[in-house]
């Protein structure tokens, strides 16, 4: 088989099969590392105290929080839809990446995948906090009742209740089915007996047959083509909530690929943050390459660009619909009370991923790292200025407010990254954070040995001479 | 369920593995299953497996799903609840559609995804033994339905196996 010298390789080590499984296998066999349960130990406390804090929301209600009849919108809905966009990377990864037959997707998609699901369970949480009598939220679901009233299907609301448990749903479902052959090699390679029957239940009995296999491949690419338009119309639902109201500064069509795009954005940077962090813990370095990490800052230069390309759209359009009130609320937002926030929103995500057109910093693990921080403070300040700065210039000069979170608000959003980070670190112990099998299909297309052998023969046709 | 034999023969590698079975095929052995830590391309041609009708599956309960929503939320805004949302008419079939787009997804994924356990045999509960546990790791299994072959035709598909490159053949009651 001919692979172009010219690709990079993306596993290292001159891996073979065996060696692949061990790699990936270890980072759940074992003692657990000091590292890690200080890690869960401090992101589980965290955790447990935004869950005290959202036990004081319920118990309380909302005005446990500071908004006001101007400002309805805040810290929870920001983390809402920060969540929520944070969750598109790994969707990214595992289906479009799939259809576009990229094979780096192979390293990186589980733990991807993995961030999604926790990062939607997180986002999940505040709409249902925020309806303040959370013990009543069947009442969304549209099932026939004695109460007589149904849900309003033309409310961009409720489309979203459908979107995001979709989503949760079908990711959940896609990570499964790649999960469980992986289960399978540790079941067949466990000693201990309970291990091997956890890890048998999980497997489902998988024993790789060509059958098997075959039907494997099948779902994976009609699940990706599910897939690929549902996470494209998760975050557009999204942002309906927001252009279809009357509100200045929300009341426009950019919003959904403008969403779409800042959702992928921000999601590349949270799964370089977690990849970039696991690499190094779990020693996964010849399978978490600089390819990867270039590969993916080349998603962020492209997302980010479409990012700073909008926010420029948004403020030519003010100006050019000759609409006042939209050209004060895009005013206001640059210079007026929450200036501060948008100035910080323009440089993390218009300035600083610009940076990434340097071939060196793409290439860094430790300035990609630091960059993803930043991205991800941007992205939670662009939901920030979308809903708090449009809101508090209301329409009425005497509504005017300005809104600063209560410690509850910000302790919860604390939470919830707890919760994340909680829920990822409980996963890279027990899972396989790399697809094992999916790895092992592209080693010999995509391992150095492969490559550097393929380089070599390419010099000596080049150069007969110099063989001798 | 009876006990059944199973002759099998192990392989180091996926390449040697397919053309092993391509040259079994080829001289009239039939050849049980092949189990294989990875999926590898071009084995289903040389298995001669039917193509799968997951797709169907997905298809069908997509519109499945699709129809009985749109049935259900034009029932509803037209004859049980008909009230003015937003000065849109009752029936507005605009604002059903991000409804009927997320319904229709999660149904296909949903309906496929049971239908691929099902067909696959897999089931947390009731599973069938592996052959060889290193099939998951890094070699690749050639197995023979042992039942009712005679000394003779082990002996001849052993010879076939190890002619064609499989490190080991070995023979197992399940």
């Amino acid at each position: 088989m001919f692979v172009s010298p010219l690709r990079e390789p993306l596993i290292n080590g001159s891996k073979d099969y065996h060696q692949i499984t061990d790699d990936i296998a270890r980072g759940t066999e074992g003692r657990p590392t000091l590292p890690w349960l200080l890690g869960l130990g401090l992101s589980s406390t965290i955790m447990l105290l935004g869950f005290l804090l959202i036990g004081l929301t319920i118990w309380y209600g909302i005005g446990t929080w500071n908004l006001n009849r101007t400002i309805g919108w805040g810290w929870d809905i920001t983390n809402f839809v920060w969540w929520i966009g944070i969750g598109h990377a790994g969707t990214l990864i595992s289906a479009i990446l799939l259809l576009f037959r990229q094979k780096w997707r192979t390293g990186v998609n589980r733990a991807a995948e993995a961030m999604t699901i926790f990062a939607v369970a997180c986002a999940g949480l505040y709409p249902l906090i925020h309806m303040g009598r959370i013990w009543l939220m069947f009442y969304i679901m549209p099932y026939p009742t004695t109460r007589g009233v149904w849900p309003n299907f033309d409310s961009p609301l409720l489309w979203d209740v459908f979107a995001i448990s979709t989503y949760l749903t079908v990711s959940l479902l896609f990570w499964y089915i790649g999960l469980v052959p992986d289960f399978a090699t540790l079941r067949d390679r466990s000693k201990a007996k309970i291990r091997k029957a956890i890890y048998g239940t999980l497997s489902f009995g998988w024993k790789g047959s060509s059958k098997q296999w075959q039907r494997f491949e099948a779902i994976s690419l009609v699940l990706a083509g599910l897939a690929t338009p549902l996470v494209l119309s998760v975050h557009s639902v999204v942002s309906f909530d927001f252009a279809t109201s009357v509100i200045p500064g929300w009341h426009t069509t950019i919003f959904p690929p403008y969403f779409v795009s800042g959702a992928i954005f921000s999601g590349f940077a949270m799964v370089l943050t977690l990849m970039i962090i696991t690499r190094k813990v779990l020693h996964l370095e010849d399978y978490i390459t600089k390819a990867h990490i270039e590969s993916m800052n080349k998603v962020i230069i492209l997302t980010g660009s479409i990012v700073g390309v909008a926010y420029i759209t948004e403020l030519f359009m003010a100006w050019y619909s000759g609409n006042i009130y939209e050209q004060y609320a895009f005013m206001n937002r640059a210079m007026g009370p929450y200036a501060w926030a948008y100035w910080i929103m323009m440089t993390a995500n218009v300035v600083s991923p610009q940076l990434l057109w340097f071939r060196k910093l793409r290439r860094s693990f430790y300035f990609t790292f630091f960059l993803s921080i930043i991205i991800n403070i941007g992205m939670w300040f662009e939901r920030f200025v979308i809903i708090v700065t449009s809101l508090h210039r209301d329409f009425l000069p005497s509504s005017w407010s300005y809104y600063v979170p209560t410690l509850a608000e910000v302790g919860i959003y604390v939470g919830t990254l707890g919760l994340f980070f909680t829920l990822f670190l409980l996963f890279a112990r027990t899972f396989p954070v790399i697809a094992i099998a999916e790895v092992k299909s592209i080693l010999k297309t995509a391992g150095n040995q492969v490559i550097e052998k393929m380089h070599k023969q390419e010099m000596e046709s080049e150069n007969p001479a110099t063989v001798e | 369920m009876a006990k059944k034999k199973v002759l099998y023969g192990v392989f180091n590698d996926d390449h040697v593995l397919l053309d092993a079975v391509k040259n079994i095929r080829a001289r009239g052995v039939r050849i049980q299953e092949v189990f294989t830590p990875f999926p590898i391309h071009g084995i289903d041609e040389a298995m001669e497996h039917r193509p799968t009708g997951l797709h169907t599956a997905g298809f069908v309960f997509g519109l499945v799903g699709v129809s009985l929503m749109f049935l259900y939320m034009t029932w509803i805004n037209t004859v049980n609840y008909p009230n003015i949302f937003g000065g849109k008419p009752f029936f507005s079939l605009p604002a059903f559609i991000p409804i009927l787009f997320e319904v229709t997804v999660l149904s296909a994924a949903v309906g496929m995804v049971v239908v691929y356990f099902v067909l696959n045999g897999l089931s947390p509960i009731r599973q069938k033994p592996v052959i060889d546990p290193r099939s998951s790791d890094d070699k690749f299994i050639i197995a023979f339905s042992a039942d009712e072959l005679s000394e003779e035709e082990k002996h001849e598909i052993s010879t076939l196996l190890q002619e064609n490159g499989a490190i080991e053949i070995n023979e197992k009651v399940l």
